[in-house]
């Protein structure tokens, strides 16, 4: 379909795979990621917005997916964290394949997604919010007292309704929220959507924190300085299909581009 | 004094039209579905009273306990087994199913108990009363009603805000999407919201058998109270619910007062007048998803 795919990506196990502090590259063809994602094609109806799309995701790595409006980004999460259905293979995590299981069985599993817009509970205080956020929380780091401590500006906000937050506030609040249940897998769909760019740095400031807990993270995003910034790998979308996979090291800012506009 | 009389009367009856009401604010708060066989579900629990009282030799009020984990558990299932697959962004089809199941549930209670008016005997407290004034008596049996009413309401509230499952409740009725992704599995939620909501309405069932004759018909009539009532005070609101109830019972017995054929009349006057001016309700909830 597309004249020139770019594959940046070598393959597992291939000829230059160097081993990382953290595994990009898988060290053996058959070691499983924390997540498995095998021959996705999913969509709306019957309209496909995912194409055969395969990855991986490793414990501890951080996973950016980038591509334009309508790649399919937030389907490929939705696919993960549940709120699309696939047959039961395509989709493993740790080893259990998950892709019939409703959303929030696989929030007990470990898995959570922040969504696209925040979709903070309106009506709902902060604190509120945090404490639905754990309604089926795993035992782990994150509690209220800890999210108070990762995002500052949330302290004097917690009998606040959420509807009355700003747009940085509410996302602080989405990703503690997410926290509270306390996840192996985070999903963060476009944390810097409509917002100030220095609102975006101050919450791409949790993210070292977040990933020292040993929270695994993908992370989308439309705009790819931020995320490239922060990634250990770099997975690249283009109408439903992946086009560029590779470490932020081993793709040029030109095949990232040729990738994302389908040049 | 009269109209004192009327006006108290009016906030007793209408301890009982909020518990009507409540069940049915509930469901739609959480699920978006108009119940349109709440009413008819309320005279289940009335019959259900009746099959009871009898073979055991107890008092309608004792009843009540067995009565509301019984239809509790019915809505439970009903909503799970059937409501459930008919909830999409589209109201229509859950009115549909539940227009059906009321026709059902009519039919069914016709079969059963004939079209002749039966009631629920709770004996002498029925017609004892305070008496304050010359004018004014309060009943001890519309008394009972409203604490009970009261009471109900409290704990609704208290539910709603204090609990685990309170919290995913209304998570929900924000926004239902985003409070599956906290892990909150809604089905059995919707399932939980429709127990309690019948459970409430069952009370309410029973003590209007006691209060008054009922017959397989009744139900739609009940549902329009509720409805008026929820409308009046505001969707949303536990506390506007029972305002609502209150001020649709003051004007039903005030109008009755007037003339004993206007007292339902006046009730659908305060409802239009509520409507035109405040659509929302007078005690609508402040943030809306
Ligand atoms: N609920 C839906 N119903 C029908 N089509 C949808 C729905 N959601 C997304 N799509 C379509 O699926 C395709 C992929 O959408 P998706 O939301 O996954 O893209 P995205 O990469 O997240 O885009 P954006 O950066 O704008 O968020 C788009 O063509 C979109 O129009
Ligand atoms: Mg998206």
């Amino acid at each position: 379909m597309h004249a020139h795919p770019v594959e940046a990506a070598p393959a597992a196990g291939g000829p230059n795979a160097s081993p990382g502090p953290r595994g990009g590259v898988r060290t053996s063809p058959l070691a499983e990621g924390l997540l498995e994602v095998e021959g996705v094609s999913t969509g709306y109806g019957s309209f496909r917005a995912l194409f055969d799309v395969s990855l991986h995701v490793d414990e501890g790595e951080i996973l950016a997916v980038i591509g334009a409006n309508g790649a399919g980004k937030s389907t490929l999460l939705k696919t993960i964290c549940g709120l699309l259905r696939t047959e039961d293979s395509t989709v493993r995590f740790d080893g259990r394949p998950i892709g019939t299981l409703p959303a929030h069985k696989r929030v007990g599993l470990g898995i959570s997604l922040v969504p696209e817009g925040r979709l903070v509970f309106p009506s709902l205080t902060v604190h509120e919010n945090l404490l639905v956020g754990g309604h089926s929380r795993r035992t782990g780091p994150w509690s209220v007292s800890k999210v108070r401590e990762l995002f500052p500006l949330l302290d004097r906000l917690m009998d606040k309704q959420a509807a009355h937050l700003s747009g940085g506030e509410q996302q602080a609040l989405a990703i503690g929220r997410g926290l509270m249940a306390n996840p192996r897998l985070l999903l963060l769909d476009e944390v810097s959507l409509g917002l100030a760019p220095i609102v975006v740095t101050e919450l791409y400031k949790a993210i070292p924190r977040i990933v020292a807990e040993g929270t695994t993270l993908i992370i989308v995003e439309q705009d790819i300085g931020q995320a490239v910034a922060v990634a250990d790998r770099i997975v690249c979308l283009l109408e439903g299909r992946v086009v560029l996979q590779g470490r932020p090291d081993e793709v040029t800012r030109e095949q990232i581009s040729a990738a994302y506009f389908g040049i | 004094m009269a109209w004192l009389n009327d006006v108290i009367q009016g906030i007793l009856l209408g301890g009982l039209y909020a518990l009507f009401a409540a069940g049915l604010s509930l469901i739609f708060g959480v699920m978006r579905l108009v119940n349109l066989a709440h009413g008819d579900l309320s005279l289940l629990a009335a019959y259900a009273a009746l099959l009871i009282v009898g073979p055991l030799d107890i008092n309608p009020f004792l009843s009540i306990f067995l009565v509301v984990l019984l239809v509790a558990v019915f809505g439970y299932i009903l909503q799970r087994g059937f409501l459930n697959f008919a909830l999409e962004d589209d109201p229509m089809p859950t009115i549909l199913a539940t227009f059906g199941l009321s026709i059902v549930i009519q039919n069914l209670l016709l079969e059963v108990f004939s079209a002749n008016s039966k009631g629920l005997d709770a004996g002498t407290i029925e017609t004892q009363a305070l008496k304050i004034t010359d004018q004014i008596s309060i009943g001890w049996f519309p008394l009972i009603t409203l604490v009970t009413s009261v009471v109900v309401l409290f704990a609704l509230q208290l539910y709603l805000n204090r609990t685990r499952m309170g919290r995913a409740f209304r998570a929900t009725s924000d926004n239902q999407e985003a409070a599956q992704l906290m892990g909150i599995d809604n089905r059995h939620l919707y399932g939980l919201a429709m127990a309690i909501a019948l459970g409430i309405v069952a009370i309410a069932g029973v003590f209007l058998g006691i209060r008054t004759t009922f017959n397989p018909s009744v139900g739609p009539a009940r549902l329009i109270f509720a409805y008026e009532a929820v409308i009046i005070g505001g969707l949303g609101s536990v506390w506007g619910t029972l305002v609502g109830g209150m001020l649709l019972g003051v004007a039903q017995t005030i109008g009755a007062h007037l003339d004993p054929g206007w007292g339902v009349l006046a009730g659908h006057l305060l409802f239009l007048a509520v409507l035109v001016l405040r659509p929302r309700g007078l005690f609508a909830k402040q943030v809306q998803a």
